[in-house]
């Protein structure tokens, strides 16, 4: 005790006079920093490459900007345009300005894409007319825009405008739900034709609870074994596990594709055996079937790996001791055994729900019609239709599902107690 | 492993079937693995065992999908991007995500289930967003059709491997080295290097090698933000799926089952020497 030295009462300091309260508050402050520095440059690179992205993406979802900045005139003259009707002189003067205007900057486009989302047909009304616009000189412009196209004269067209001359708009989330605005701003529910998203999310939903329940069914046996077995014998047959799950996702489609299709492998074995005849080959792939199949093996290490950790901490002399005591073998494994793997089950369950209903990739090479996913029309409104709200919105419901389960997740588990092979 | 002495018959019985399932199971676990490599000798171009490879006719087999991989530009430009991308994105996710693990294992480390929840992040949420967020913020800063931009994107979502990898290594970590390292005068640089990152780095190579994996697997992201001149050989195997459908695929499928059993192989005997230096296994 050379370094300390009790001076009055309890106050003990350091050799060279400080408290020592003062002195070990100081030493951890220290080691705070020094942790916080050492996360700091991942953190911060993840903020900029990762989370900022995201909610760049995110923001797009509500974004509805195009009207507002392309046509700002119209936007200011049809603020006190109360709804009913059709607009005065003053509003089509202004849109015959900005339309004009936007078809010489080449920006009119966006507009016309923007409301097209909402009305059917009205791109080629404002392409068409913004087109004319540049020739009209002067006024009377109501007359003249309606003389292009009686649409013009519609209550709903000018609705729209006013509805949509927000810098936000809430119509993606709407469309991403199957709902849109009426003509007079209420909410409606689409026709029953155009509902997709909905009936695609609820089978995103549970054609991922049949392959986590399917992955479950098929997992715990094998990780049961796995933890049962003597250690040689089990790490050898893990490999049998991790091999699978360190192959290429596409590896492992293309192999489903090769096996499944109705030229592959499993149908020619199933015709050389006589059960099926040459012309009624199953169609095992390009459909559901397909996509349970090759998502359940690629996700089935995601559920076999959680369920080991758990087991392997299960000591083996707790069945043996319920066996002792008079239980027969499945009694002592349902009273016994099985809630101590909850945890484990939990945990696998949830993991490969996430990534399931995130996939992307084998849905859209297996899947076919009616395999499809959510995710997939997330990449089609990226890639094809252009509509980047609509995806945004899609994608953003998404993103809420996923991290309402990583929650549940992380309250179950841990993240910190994740495990990788 | 026999079934226990005082087990009864039908017990017995059920412990055999058991067994039988999970040879099942394992085979649906493995065999499709298997079945694509003897497919990638095929001579026809089909998907399927012709008979000539029935009958284990020579005439039945050929190297023709492996000549048309590795004569062909389009798969040997993928090749290298593959391996470029793959390394710098891996170097760069061990680095940031060692370092982050060391604060991360700190007992001083403020709000660290929060922080750890936003590391593992890129883990958890789907890669279609991801990729989705990163071709508008990247195009942002003409960052997209790039190499850099496919490397920075491939590094954050390799990071969460390498963090739950060394972050699990430390846990069992013993700080009292590095106070004696300290008290006996080296830097804190020094003792980094000289003491902590030898007894990490099996933790480390195992992260890196999850997130090499991770970046050379990875089709989503690169299919939306990276350009022709990037393109990757998961997105060369992507585009052959979808369009001409040739066995050379099952050809490179081949190739890269040898690259993930090679990775394993190593992981493995990178587990073998902890577990042996911890004492575990009876060898």
């Amino acid at each position: 005790m050379t370094g300390l030295a009790a001076t009055s009462g309890n106050d003990l300091t350091t050799a060279d006079g400080v408290p020592l309260k003062v002195s070990l508050s100081r030493a951890q402050r220290r080691n705070k920093i020094k942790a916080v520095l050492l996360v700091a440059p991942l953190f911060l690179f993840l903020l900029v490459a990762f989370i900022l992205p995201i909610f760049d993406m995110l923001l797009r979802s509500i974004d509805s900007a195009e009207v507002v900045t392309h046509m700002p005139n119209t936007v200011r003259a049809i603020s006190t345009w109360n709804g009913e009707g059709v607009p005065e002189e003053a509003v089509f003067a202004a849109a015959a300005q900005d339309l004009a205007a936007g078809s010489r900057a080449r920006t009119i486009g966006k507009v016309a894409s923007r409301l097209n989302y909402e009305i059917g047909g009205m791109r080629s009304l404002i392409m068409k007319t913004a087109r004319k616009a540049k020739k009209l000189e002067s006024g009377p412009y109501k007359a003249a825009l309606i003389g292009m196209d009686k649409r013009w004269a519609k209550t709903d067209v000018w609705q729209l405008i006013k509805r949509e001359s927000g810098s936000y708009t809430l119509s993606y989330y709407l469309a991403a739900v199957d709902h849109k605005y009426a003509a007079d701003g209420s909410i409606e529910a689409k026709p029953e034709n155009l509902q997709i998203y909905v009936n695609l999310f609820f089978r995103t939903m549970w054609m991922s609870g049949l392959i986590t329940l399917l992955a479950l069914l098929l997992g715990y046996p094998v990780a049961f074994l796995l933890a049962t077995l003597p250690m040689r014998q089990s790490n050898l047959l893990m490999i049998l596990v991790l091999l699978p799950f360190w192959t290429s996702l596409l590896v492992r489609t293309t192999t489903w594709i090769a096996i499944l299709q109705s030229q592959g492998v499993l149908n020619d074995l199933a015709v050389w055996a006589g059960l099926i005849t040459d012309e009624n080959r199953l169609q095992l792939i390009y459909n559901k079937t397909g996509t349970v199949i090759a998502m359940t093996h690629i996700l089935l290490p995601f559920m076999v790996l959680p369920l080991y950790s758990v087991m392997k901490t299960i000591p083996p002399t707790y069945m043996r001791a319920a066996r002792s005591l008079g239980a027969t073998g499945f009694t002592a494994f349902r009273r016994v055994y099985f809630p101590q793997t909850l945890s484990g089950i939990g945990a696998g369950s949830i993991l490969v729900f996430i990534l399931s209903i995130g996939y992307y990739i084998t849905p859209a090479l297996v899947g076919g019609q009616s395999g499809r996913f959510i995710t997939n029309f997330v990449a089609y409104h990226m890639q094809q239709s252009l509509n980047w709200g609509l995806a945004a919105a899609i994608g953003s419901l998404l993103l809420a599902t996923v991290i309402v389960f990583y929650l549940l997740y992380n309250r179950l588990v841990g993240v910190d107690n994740m495990k990788l092979g | 492993m026999a079934p226990p002495p005082y087990a009864t018959t039908t017990e017995r019985g059920w412990h055999y079937i058991f067994r039988f399932l999970c040879g099942l199971i394992f085979l649906f676990l493995i065999g499709p693995i298997l079945v694509i490599i003897p497919l990638s000798f095929n001579a026809e171009p089909y998907f399927t065992f012709s008979e000539a490879m029935v009958v284990l006719d020579p005439a039945g087999y050929s190297l023709r999908w492996y000549e048309d991989f590795f004569t062909s530009d389009a798969w040997l430009g993928a090749i290298r991007n593959s391996f470029i991308v793959a390394l710098f994105s891996t170097i760069l996710a061990t680095a940031l995500g060692t370092l982050a693990a060391l604060g991360m294992s700190s007992r001083y480390m403020p709000y660290r289930a929060t922080v750890m929840a936003v590391l593992i992040s890129p883990m958890i949420v789907p890669l279609i967003i991801s990729a989705a967020g990163m071709f508008f913020f990247f195009s942002k800063y003409q960052l997209t059709q790039t190499y850099t931009g496919v490397i920075l994107a491939h590094t954050a979502l390799g990071i969460p491997f390498v963090v739950i990898t060394v972050t699990a290594t430390l846990t069992g970590f013993d700080h009292t080295f590095t106070r004696a390292a300290a008290s006996l005068g080296a830097s804190p640089v020094r003792t980094f290097f000289k003491v902590v990152l030898p007894l990490v780095t099996p933790g480390v190579v195992s992260g890196a090698l999850f997130a090499f994996i991770t970046s050379f697997d990875e089709v989503v992201v690169v299919l939306f933000i990276a350009g022709p001149e990037q393109r990757t050989i998961p997105i060369q195997m992507w585009s052959g799926i979808r369009e001409e459908i040739s066995p050379t695929i099952l050809a490179v499928a081949t190739l890269l089952v040898l690259v993930s059993i090679a990775l394993l192989t190593i992981l493995e005997l990178l587990r073998r020497r902890a577990e042996r230096l911890r004492g575990l296994t009876p060898n």
